[in-house]
């Protein structure tokens, strides 16, 4: 007798309506209101064609360079491949050194998960370390909600919390400001801060510093992100820039450290490749000032309460994607998001997700899906870009980007009913596959001459192509298609004459030697 | 050599002068241009904007009309249908197609060749007796230089035309924001990516602004002619059919 145990079901998605995965608005509405933002604008543009160049230079000295990327790429996809596995040894070895590991189906578990813990240690504060998970889940919104206040250490996230406002950069997440907005948000929002303060960077640190030494002495319990964690070991690591990190890794009793599950590695080993790939792709540094490494609870230093949340919150879903998981091995560099011309004029807000620029274009409808609800906002994030390719050649872990792009329009296409679009693209197939009807229709194109004007110009077209002739003329279609062309007597004579003409010697000595 | 001709469907109907010249310009090298009548559209646009079922006749048909060992190599003066033709056909065959399509397309693939490519890799000519006395600007397409990877080729086929007054484009690998659909569904982030494109290419004061991609100098010129910026657009096919015999004049209107 057989036991029929069913087909396992389709693995969850980000819960609709929890997080910070999808805005509230499909992307080319949120884009036309930013592209509007000139201090946006210009900011964007000065800092990303400065990491860029910075980018170029660090990556171009390493003689490896490609074979790093191919090895970070082999790494992850290894991972990938076995990820359960390696789950299960991570959560072995954290557990044997002294660490509690927690697993969490989705981000409202986690962030229960996270509050349940702080609450444990009597304490209604915590301290942050600057983290996408966190973010993602929307840990601080539900802790506020709990009457937990949590204080972000990181200073441009520092700025982002104050403000009441969301990052708009993986890595830079106050790209959007300047420093005059700074200066006024620090006033307006930082108890007992000097009336005086000007907006000399310096200045905006050294009061953010003094802010927060006082919570780094004072808090208990601190919750971070991980960029890395070491199956082999149960070892977890954070990178950073500024040591506000190192201090919330080191100083509280508790620490409450929340990771998606694909940022674990095989091996310690691994951290030789990705430590390389990591700072160059992301600030364009050989390498960051602080690597925060640690494995479980070391008695009598640092934190002697170590939890590790292990946060899924879709990331199966995109694990049982063929073609799709590839984008479980980003390591949030934001390399992409400095190349993309999309991004560059954007900013990250029009994606209306944690995750923007072309990474997040892929990865966040995968987490949260893109066809959740009528007009889902996520299903306008593959369609944010020209397909240039730029992110590809960027990704220190080779994500071909582009072709997820390509593959996400797909399931999109298919998840959705019937639309104009998908009328007109059938119809335009049902003519291009027959070549009579084909030649036809190119006859009524010519046609189209009479609307254009007496220069054979269109400078108007009608709604969905009003977007293009509004800052673009179309030329009109020319009487001759090419193989009518190449069918007349005129065509048959030129192409003959050339042929006896042939390849006739350069006159000067302008000709490239061969 | 036996070159089979694919004009695509927007040079075809659209920008038939380019394709006139590549014609041209390969019997002008002393090879047989063949035009298999039955060609159309190579699905670019389908697969680009998300639509795999629609266009496997369109992918068939392709590799029927080109696959015939008769044919030595195939050539298209598009960057992205070739693109198209040597990545995505392989995609819709493997979802939607049987094994003949498969095989089909792999046959047809293994021979397809942007201009710039045929040229240099396979003919092994960079002069090809090219004469344009005038000053331009390359712009290299996204999917000629990322996809394809022609890298400099068509620079290095510029630089052999005689007289010509070739200046470099500032910024020049940045997308000129045309991504097909995405020009019209995303018309707002589209038109500042052209902005900035016409901003350089304005600085090199050329009269011509030339890429291996009629669709991305549909949208290049299209914004040039509205800003009546006095560069116009030409495909790289024109300049290298050009010559001292039959050369191009830059009469027509600036689009």
């Amino acid at each position: 007798m057989n036991t029929f145990l069913g087909m396992p079901a389709t693995p969850p998605r980000s819960p609709y309506g929890t997080g910070n995965l999808r805005g509230d608005r499909k992307f080319p509405k949120a884009a036309h209101d930013e592209l509007a933002n000139g201090q946006l604008r210009r900011n964007l543009g000065r800092a990303t064609s400065t990491i860029r160049t910075k980018r170029l230079v660090v990556t171009g000295e390493l003689p490896d360079w490609e074979q790093l990327r191919d090895a970070g790429s082999a790494v992850k996809t290894d991972t990938m491949n076995r990820l359960p596995e390696l789950l299960e040894q991570l959560e072995q070895k954290v557990t044997e050194r002294g660490g509690t590991v927690h697993w969490a189906r989705d981000g409202v578990e986690a962030n229960e998960i996270v509050a349940r813990l702080i609450r444990a240690t009597g304490s209604s504060d915590v301290i942050k370390v600057k983290s996408m998970a966190t973010q993602e889940i929307g840990l601080n919104e539900h802790l506020e909600s709990l009457g937990i206040t949590p204080y972000e250490t990181d200073l441009a996230e520092l700025i982002v919390q104050l403000a009441d406002d969301k990052p708009s950069h993986i890595l830079v997440p106050a790209i959007h400001r300047n420093r005059d907005e700074i200066r006024q948000i620090f006033l307006d929002e930082i108890p007992g801060v000097d009336p005086d303060l000007d907006n000399v960077p310096a200045h905006l640190a050294a009061a953010a510093r003094a802010y927060l030494r006082e919570k780094f002495m004072t808090t208990r319990v601190a919750v971070s992100g991980a960029n890395f964690g070491i199956a082999e070991t149960g070892t977890l690591s954070v990178v950073e820039s500024e040591g506000n990190g190192r201090m919330c890794l080191t100083l509280p009793d508790t620490l409450i450290t929340v990771m998606g599950i694909e940022k674990v590695l095989p091996r310690y080993q691994d951290l030789e490749v990705f430590l390389q790939l990591l700072p160059r792709s992301s600030t364009g540094e050989r390498m960051n000032p602080y690597t925060s490494l640690w494995t479980g609870v070391t008695p009598g230093d640092g934190p002697q309460d170590f939890h590790l949340v292990l946060l899924d919150n879709g990331r199966t879903a995109a694990l049982a994607d063929p073609i799709g998981r590839e984008a479980l091995n980003c390591i949030r560099c934001s390399a992409c998001l400095n190349v993309c011309p999309v991004y560059e004029r954007t900013g990250g807000h029009a994606y209306g997700s944690t995750y923007p620029g072309p990474i997040g274009a892929v990865l966040t409808p995968q987490l949260a899906g893109m066809d959740a609800a009528k007009d889902d906002p996520n299903s306008s994030l593959p369609y944010a870009s020209s397909l240039c390719g730029a992110c590809f050649d960027a990704c220190p872990v080779k994500i071909d980007i582009p072709s997820m792009l390509v593959e996400l329009r797909h399931q999109h296409t298919e998840q959705s009913g019937a639309s104009a679009e998908k009328l007109a693209m059938k119809a335009a197939a049902a003519v291009m596959k027959r070549p009579k009807l084909y030649t036809a229709a190119q006859k009524a194109a010519a046609l189209g001459r009479v609307v254009g004007g007496r220069d054979g110009t269109i400078t108007h077209l009608p709604a969905p192509f009003d977007g293009w002739s509004d800052s673009r003329d179309t030329a009109a279609p020319p009487k001759q298609s090419f193989r009518s062309w190449l069918a007349s007597a005129e065509g048959a004579a030129t192409l003959r004459a050339a042929a006896e003409e042939g390849v006739l010697p350069a006159t000067d000595a302008h000709t490239e030697d061969q | 050599m036996r070159i089979g001709l694919f004009a695509t469907c927007l040079g075809d109907t659209l920008f038939p002068e380019a394709v006139k010249s590549t014609a041209v310009l390969l019997a002008r090298l002393g090879h047989d241009v063949v035009f298999p009548p039955g060609q159309t559209c190579c699905g670019q646009m389908h697969v680009n904007t998300g639509y795999q079922r629609e266009p496997v006749p369109l992918v068939r048909n392709f590799a029927e009309q080109f696959g015939d060992s008769s044919i030595d190599a195939v050539v298209m003066p598009s960057g992205s249908c070739a693109g198209s033709v040597r990545h995505q056909h392989e995609i819709v065959a493997e979802r939607y197609g049987d094994a003949s399509l498969r095989a089909g397309v792999a046959t047809v693939k293994a021979k397809t060749y942007e201009l710039s490519e045929l040229l240099v890799d396979v003919l092994g000519v960079t002069g090809v007796g090219a004469y344009f006395p005038h000053r331009v600007t390359y712009h290299p397409t996204c999917h000629s230089l990322r996809m394809l990877r022609v890298g400099d080729k068509p620079l290095r086929l510029l630089r052999a035309v005689e007289a010509i007054d070739l200046v470099e484009l500032p910024q020049a690998d940045a997308c000129c924001g045309f991504g097909g659909t995405f020009a019209v569904k995303n018309a707002g982030t589209s038109t500042a990516m052209l902005q900035d494109k016409m901003r350089n290419i304005g600085t090199t004061r050329a009269a011509v602004c030339t890429a291996g991609d009629s669709s991305c100098l549909m949208h290049i010129g299209g914004g040039l002619s509205r800003i009546r910026s006095g560069t116009r657009t030409l495909h790289l096919a024109q300049i290298l059919g050009s010559t001292r015999t039959t050369p191009h004049a830059l009469t027509e209107a600036v689009r």
